[in-house]
């Protein structure tokens, strides 16, 4: 496979005119993986940002067809565009699902893993930015341990968000999926590369990227990039990717940077204290011991 | 055309395996389950060319539909009860994005308390929905309107989701001899699905389901009503010619019976229908002017057809398998807009039966008649004071074991 890079990725825009905030890193994702897959995508987004900056009458920011769906139901539509393609004998498109980390691990797991056990022939994008953040910075299930949201508040009582993200890689995994990545905004080959080798797979591909949000964060829009980098540097977040039915890291660093540098560049961590620091490194400790032991050949 | 004897959950299957849906999303419930046995069955033994998708829920069900459809594929799905309101976000998303999808939905009780049993809480609840919604009588009409309901769904001028909706168990588990058409006659009628507005393709790219604020969104809405309305021509047309090629036919949107000359006519809709042709026709022999009104459509509601074949009525009766909590029957609620807005003044008994599977047997039916000739004595002047003190009055809960 050759790999893309910002010298041989297209000029050509599939996603753009949207509305979305500056330095989103969520629009990046699902603007780099519309080059990659081409103008023979379907899209189909759920509520949230990106539906909510990209479809507004009678201004619409996707050059392919494109579809909102209900909030649950991103699997479930991506299925039912890719089973009347099918159907209709249209050839060589993908149906892709684009949705948000609330639109992933909480309302829309159930539709996911019904198109994950059909083995669906669906590329699903979970963007995530780690909060609803178009309803305005609420909790989701992958919100990380200590975030301030407007639904957990940090307070004398409470460090923001008292439980860790949910484990959506392995639980898709876990349905025995064709191919299954995790990517990050701050290494955009890698991601570009996992986007690239989604579209042979035979059956249903899932690819969880970490995308930053100003807004929801707290940072400035220029750091977008640098800070989905430091995600992974410092292990809070990770680069790996399921094949064949077995695990493989892509990133072992050896060694992590500091997890305090990570959280004080960000608004929503800003209250965070050194134990609970502690505690999210404490936890970092104890995945990587696991994914080292068991996806390093 | 071969005759055979069969449930009518297996004659709406062998009216989906006619109309050759490109896919199908199958979610089981009780009473609707044998449909999706059977459509998997036709897909196992090559009888029917569908994409048979086992999706995880019925929310899913009809969003996988809504995928099908929006490329400009034939959908089916089906369901019943807590199934259709754990899809209910998704029916008025269907409708606003005028998507064409197919559903036939088993009528049955809502929790709780539990009920397995047939009312019409399930498919009340989603009048709103911008779903043409069809009551069927038999067996055989619910197959002969599987082939409709696609013809009319998919006119360029309706592109309306369509419910078909059957009387749990005294329906869908009853056995009837129902002719089935070749699939040749069917071909004939229904020619293969040809949407070029309002779809996904590779020639014209769309973004669909999008939003609309409130400089735009009304506009919508208000083009979705007044096209629902006019789908009333469509429903006649494709009914007539469905006559005129299968030898049956359904009278469009309303079917009378002696309404013409009746003081008092009943107003039903699905299988009550039946009994109430019994019962109306005895009581006619008996010298007695009452007649029947089958009501098919619930949307769009023939408000014309309905009132004009009122009219001539002093007592009209509304028969209501489902509440509308705080208030009354919501067909009944139908029926009175319909006839205010006609400026009729019959008197208007409204007969709530059959709730989660109650029996409503030829006796019901006939105690319905009498209480309306003996209200047709009476309403002399529907102001009177004693005729209706109290808006209650005019409900009747039939074979009830509480007293009231």
């Amino acid at each position: 496979m050759e790999r893309i890079t910002a010298r041989n990725l297209t000029n050509e825009e599939l996603f753009y005119g949207h509305k979305a905030c500056g330095g989103c890193g969520e629009s990046l994702a699902v603007r780099l993986a519309m080059k990659i897959l081409g103008e023979r995508t379907f899209a189909s987004l759920p509520a949230g940002c990106m539906s909510a900056v990209s479809f507004i009458y009678p201004n619409m920011a996707f050059r392919t067809n494109a579809i909102i769906t209900p909030f649950a139901s991103t699997g479930a539509v991506a299925a039912g565009v890719a089973a009347g393609l099918q159907a209709l004998g249209i050839k060589d498109t993908y149906s892709v699902g684009f949705a948000g980390d609330g639109g992933t691990a909480d309302i829309g797991l159930q539709a996911l893993s019904g198109a994950i056990d059909r083995g669906d022939q669906i590329i699903y994008f979970c963007n995530d930015n780690e909060a609803y953040m178009n309803t305005g910075i609420q909790k989701s299930g992958l919100t990380p341990f200590g975030t301030k949201t407007t639904t957990s508040p940090a307070g004398a009582n409470l460090p923001g968000s008292t439980t860790m993200k949910k484990n959506m890689f392995e639980i898709v995994a876990a349905h025995d999926i064709a191919y299954a990545a995790t990517a990050s905004v701050g290494y955009l080959e890698d991601y570009m590369m996992k986007v690239e080798k989604a579209k042979s797979v035979k059956g249903t591909s899932y690819i969880h990227v970490l995308a930053p949000c100003p807004t929801g964060w707290g940072t400035t829009s220029e750091i977008t990039i640098s800070l989905a980098k430091e995600a992974v540097d410092c292990g809070l977040w990770y680069l790996a990717e399921y094949e064949d039915g077995e695990f493989k890291l892509n990133k072992n660093p050896k060694e992590f940077t500091p997890v305090e540098n990570y959280v004080k560049k960000q608004g929503r961590f800003k209250h965070l204290k050194d134990a609970e620091i502690k505690q999210l490194e404490a936890a970092r400790d104890k995945k990587w011991e696991k994914m080292r032991r068991n996806w390093v050949k | 055309m071969a005759r055979r004897f069969v449930s009518g959950n297996d004659a709406v299957a062998e009216g989906v395996r006619l109309a050759r849906p490109h896919v199908i999303s199958a979610y089981p419930i009780t009473p609707q389950t044998i449909v999706v046995e059977r459509l998997s069955e036709f897909v196992e033994d090559g009888s029917l060319q569908s994409i048979y998708m086992h999706v995880e829920s019925e929310h899913s069900a009809l969003a996988a539909a809504m995928g099908v459809s929006s490329v400009g594929a034939r959908a089916f799905t089906a369901t019943s009860s807590q199934g259709l309101l754990y899809m209910a976000e998704n029916l008025p998303y269907a409708s606003g994005a005028r998507m064409p999808i197919v559903m036939m939905n088993a009528n049955r009780a809502l929790a709780t308390p539990w009920n397995i049993y047939g009312d019409q809480m399930d498919s009340m609840f989603m009048l709103n929905s911008g779903w043409i919604q069809v009551y069927v009588e038999d067996a055989q009409e619910a197959l002969d309107m599987m082939i409709q309901a696609y013809k009319i769904a998919e006119d360029p001028k309706v592109l309306t989701p369509f419910m078909v909706n059957l009387d749990g168990f005294v329906l869908t588990h009853t056995y009837e001899v129902v002719d089935i058409p070749t699939q040749e006659e069917v071909d004939a009628f229904l020619p293969p699905i040809n949407l070029s507005e309002n779809i996904m393709s590779m020639e014209a790219p769309k973004s669909l389901c999008i939003t609309a604020g409130n400089n735009y969104n009304m506009e919508f809405k208000i083009k979705q009503n007044e096209e629902m309305i006019e789908s009333i021509s469509v429903i006649e047309q494709v009914d007539a010619a469905f006559e005129k090629q299968f030898g049956r036919g359904y009278n469009g949107l309303l079917e009378t019976v002696d309404c013409e000359d009746a003081d008092v006519i009943l107003v039903t809709t699905g299988s009550i229908t039946g009994t109430a042709r019994m019962v109306q026709k005895t009581l006619r022999a008996e010298g007695k002017k009452v007649g029947l009104l089958k009501l098919r459509y619930l949307r769009p509601f023939p408000t014309k057809a309905l009132t004009e074949a009122l009219k001539n009525a002093k007592v009209v009766g509304v028969v209501d398998k489902n509440i509308s909590f705080g208030y009354e029957g919501t067909i009944f609620t139908n029926v009175n807009s319909a006839l205010m807005q006609e400026g009729a003044s019959q008197k208007v008994d409204n007969f709530i039966c059959g709730l989660g599977g109650r029996d409503v047997t030829k006796e019901n039916i006939h105690e319905m008649y009498e209480k309306m000739l003996v209200h047709l004595e009476t309403s002399a002047d529907v102001n009177d004071a004693n005729v209706a003190s109290k808006p209650q009055d005019r409900i009747h809960y039939m074979n009830v074991r509480c007293a009231l």
